[in-house]
Formats: C-alpha cells, sequence, structure tokens
C-alpha cells in the first residue's frame, strides 16, 4: 500500500539489523570502531570467546557487509564498512530527527 | 550527529522556562498534545495506558498509546510506546515496546530537559527496516519543515 520511495539499498538493512541483534557482535563492531583496523587476536584479547567464536561471529558480520577481513602477511586484519555501518543508523535518525522536531516545538510552547 | 549504538536516543535541550511550567508541558496530557500533535481525550495517570489521535496531517487515522511509567513531580515523567507505529494494518500490540523518559533539571536561565528512548534493539529488526522504506523521505521531510514554519513564525 505505501509507494516505493524507498533509495536503492535499503531493502538490505533487515540482514544488517540480524547481524547487529547479538552482544558478542555489537561489542565487535564497537571494538572496531573505537580501535580501527585489528587482527582476530587483539579483537580476543581481554575476552573469555574463543578465537574461533570470534571468526564466526565476524564471518556473520561480513556477510552482512559491516566489516571486511584483509589478509596481512599471516594475519587477517578486520575492518568496519563504515557505509553499510550508516545504513543501520538510519532507523535511529529517523526517529531522533522527529524528537528534535517535537523538542522545537515544546520550546516555542515554554518559552513563549 | 551520529550515535554509536543501535539501542538508544538521547536529547538535551535548554528551555528559557521554569520547571514547574515545562513539568505542565510534559505532563498535561492536551498541552502534551499540542506539541507532539496528538489530541489526547485523558489525562496521563501512572500505570494507565492513555490514547491519542495523531492531528499531524495525513496521519489522522493514527491512535498512539502511552502506558504511563512514572510521573516524579517536576523531576522525571516517563512512558513505553510503540515508536514508529504507522502502518494501521499492522498490530503493533505483541511487540516490545520503547521507554521514553522526559528528565528535568534547573539550569542557568531556565531547565534542562533530557529526553531518552531505549529499547531500539528489542524491535524486530523487520520493523526497523520497513520503517525506513515507508518513512524515508516522507514523514522526515514534512517535520523538518513543519519545525522551519513554527521557528519563523512563532
Amino acid at each position: 500500500m505505501k509507494p516505493d520511495r524507498a533509495p536503492a539499498g535499503l531493502e538490505a538493512s533487515a540482514p544488517i539489523f540480524a547481524a547487529l541483534g547479538d552482544a558478542t557482535r555489537l561489542e565487535l563492531v564497537a571494538r572496531l570502531c573505537r580501535g580501527g583496523p585489528q587482527s582476530i587476536a587483539r579483537l580476543t584479547r581481554g575476552t573469555s570467546i574463543t578465537r574461533q567464536a570470534i571468526t564466526k561471529h565476524l564471518r556473520v558480520l561480513a556477510d552482512a557487509g559491516l566489516v571486511r577481513g584483509r589478509r596481512l602477511g599471516r594475519e587477517s586484519r578486520w575492518e568496519l564498512e563504515p557505509e553499510r555501518l550508516d545504513v543501520a543508523h538510519r532507523y535511529l535518525d529517523l526517529i531522533s530527527k522527529r524528537w528534535d522536531a517535537a523538542l522545537s516545538r515544546l520550546q516555542d510552547l515554554v518559552e513563549e | 550527529m551520529k550515535t554509536t549504538t543501535t539501542d538508544r536516543i538521547e536529547k538535551e535541550v535548554l528551555l528559557r522556562a521554569p520547571r514547574s511550567r515545562v513539568w505542565r508541558a510534559l505532563t498535561d496530557s492536551k498541552e502534551f498534545g499540542s506539541w507532539f500533535q496528538a489530541l489526547f481525550t485523558e489525562p496521563f495517570r501512572l500505570g494507565a495506558r492513555t490514547k491519542g489521535r495523531i492531528t499531524y496531517p495525513g496521519y489522522e487515522h493514527l491512535v498512539l498509546e502511552f502506558a504511563i511509567e512514572k510521573i516524579e513531580p517536576e523531576r522525571l515523567f516517563s512512558f513505553r510506546w510503540h515508536p514508529n507505529a504507522l502502518d494501521p494494518n499492522v498490530d503493533y500490540s505483541k511487540e516490545p515496546m520503547t521507554l521514553v523518559e522526559f528528565t528535568l533539571e534547573d539550569a542557568e536561565g531556565g531547565t534542562r530537559l533530557r529526553l531518552v528512548e531505549s529499547g531500539f534493539d528489542a524491535i524486530p529488526i523487520e520493523r526497523r527496516a520497513a520503517a525506513l522504506k515507508s518513512n524515508d523521505g516522507g514523514w522526515t521531510q514534512q517535520m523538518v519543515a513543519i519545525e522551519g514554519y513554527l521557528r519563523k513564525n512563532p
């Protein structure tokens, strides 16, 4: 019933949310966000999760296009794909903009 | 501004009005509706569910429901609701709700209002993706237009 006005690529957001719907994977994304590209060894450090499990989670994130691995010598370095992650933030941005507009109207009301 | 989480939205605004005035604009359901663009016929009551009809042009057929969670005078007002429940053909009642919290604080020259909406990660993923699809470019742009209008015509 809704007109199809979605910009290209939006239909692809569901797998992104699915990939992010896991605490370990969200933490991995957060670590890659903070620390930039890094090896699995570094991503495993300080966690109780095995290297194998981390690798599995990274694969899920990679399948959703959120991260990518690059071979560097003996090791792979993993990094975020910022463009795809950006799509995941758009839902919050949408709600966030509505709050901005509503709060701006509230401001007009109480400051009258 | 980009958020670093997919679960919550946080806003803070300094309102040049006393706390008592801001409190009224938040907890008097009629006043709330005037800026939130909804018509509530009943007051907000602790533990109650208050229904309101959206007054924004084009969306008047939609009914909102707030489950009022906390009313701590001039300090905290919170409720749960189904965010973005804009499809009349969908039954949202079984889905998790997000929590909306308004916190008030004295500030130099007025009142600091903090808004946090949290719990988005519990909203079904397909719903979030669909929300983008149906709303992108529609409601958002209209809201921005209205905001501009109100700024110019206070």
